[in-house]
């Protein structure tokens, strides 16, 4: 945070990084194999399609979806994610009249069990600050141009509550089933930025 | 300053499930850093998410910039922060650290030319 100076003062960030690997290696702190597989498991393991998969459980099972709206976190445990910093997961549902869309103003909380580790245009402070002041400005421009009697309601996460949105199951999907489901639902539905996609 | 407008770029709009959440390659081993230290029970997370919540909060309200909002550069310090206070780790030995390894020859500059050890 202080650091000034020209390149020749202050190592880069990337050799920072490594440094500091270093460091907590040889002190014992870290094991970077268990480090290696720690990250392989956030980048392709856990990510938008855990999500998906509550999702489209919630569209097609009345009881697991009212079970989901109302104690997020136990009803995707169910399914088998859970989350690593024991937070509270809470699912808002979209309807043709209300419309959720989530930030975390502070930071970028996020949740990582269900959506994985969250997009760059989440983290940036534009997106944190400008979603709060004029979302459907912000939405219309993310490509989500919504009705001006749509409410949109904006949920800001915190340390203790993670929101996961319920998008709305998207017309002519009657006769898709569970399986077929889940590829129309992307992570920018679940976070209230899009719609789900249509077949 | 960026916008959610941006078209390309690091803070361009969601268009697809599969964008990649890492840039650069020392942003995943920041962010598997952190991780890795909560799971051994190092430190709790909220101890972190208050430590990264400052550095972003004292990065906004600075009125002037050297260079762009960048998240992973924030969550590197917010790590350097709570292993300072910890005892665990300090600011000038990483410094100290870095600045030697600046001195290898620039192909030893490659993390896959370094022994693994």
């Amino acid at each position: 945070m202080t650091t000034t100076g020209g390149p020749d003062e202050s190592p880069s960030v990337a050799l920072r990084t490594e440094a500091l690997e270093q460091l907590l290696t040889e002190r014992g702190l870290i094991d970077p194999k268990a480090m290696d597989a720690i990250i392989t498991r956030y980048e392709t393991s856990v990510g938008p399609l855990n999500g998906a998969k509550v999702v489209a459980r919630a569209w097609t099972d009345p009881d697991y979806r009212r079970r989901l709206l109302e104690d997020g976190t136990a009803a995707i445990k169910e399914l088998g994610f859970s989350g690593q910093q024991g937070e509270h997961i809470v699912v808002v549902e979209n309807t043709p009249t209300v419309h959720n869309v989530v930030v975390c103003t502070l930071c970028s909380c996020y949740p990582w069990p269900v959506l994985g580790l969250p997009p760059s245009w989440y983290k940036d402070p534009a997106y944190r600050a400008r979603v709060v002041r004029e979302p459907r400005t912000v939405l219309a421009a993310m490509g989500l141009t919504l009705d001006d009697d749509v409410q949109i309601t904006v949920r800001d996460s915190t340390s203790e509550v993670r929101w996961l949105v319920l998008p709305e199951r998207p017309p002519g999907t009657e006769h898709l089933t569970e399986d077929e489901l889940v590829p129309l639902v992307t992570r920018d539905a679940m976070v209230g930025v899009a719609k789900a996609a249509t077949p | 300053m960026s916008t959610p407008l941006d078209s390309e770029g690091p803070a361009a709009p969601p268009r697809s499930n599969g964008e990649l959440v890492f840039a650069e390659p020392w942003e995943s081993r920041a962010f598997g850093m952190a991780v890795t230290l909560y799971e051994a029970g190092v430190f709790s997370w909220p101890e972190f998410q208050t430590a990264l919540i400052a550095r972003i909060t004292a990065w906004t309200a600075a009125r002037e910039h050297d260079e762009p909002y960048h998240y992973y550069r924030l969550w590197l310090g917010a790590l350097e922060d709570v292993l300072a206070d910890l005892s665990a780790v300090s600011e000038d030995e990483v410094i100290a650290r870095a600045q030697a390894m600046a001195q290898r020859s620039p192909g030893h500059d490659h993390r896959d030319e370094v022994p693994a050890q």
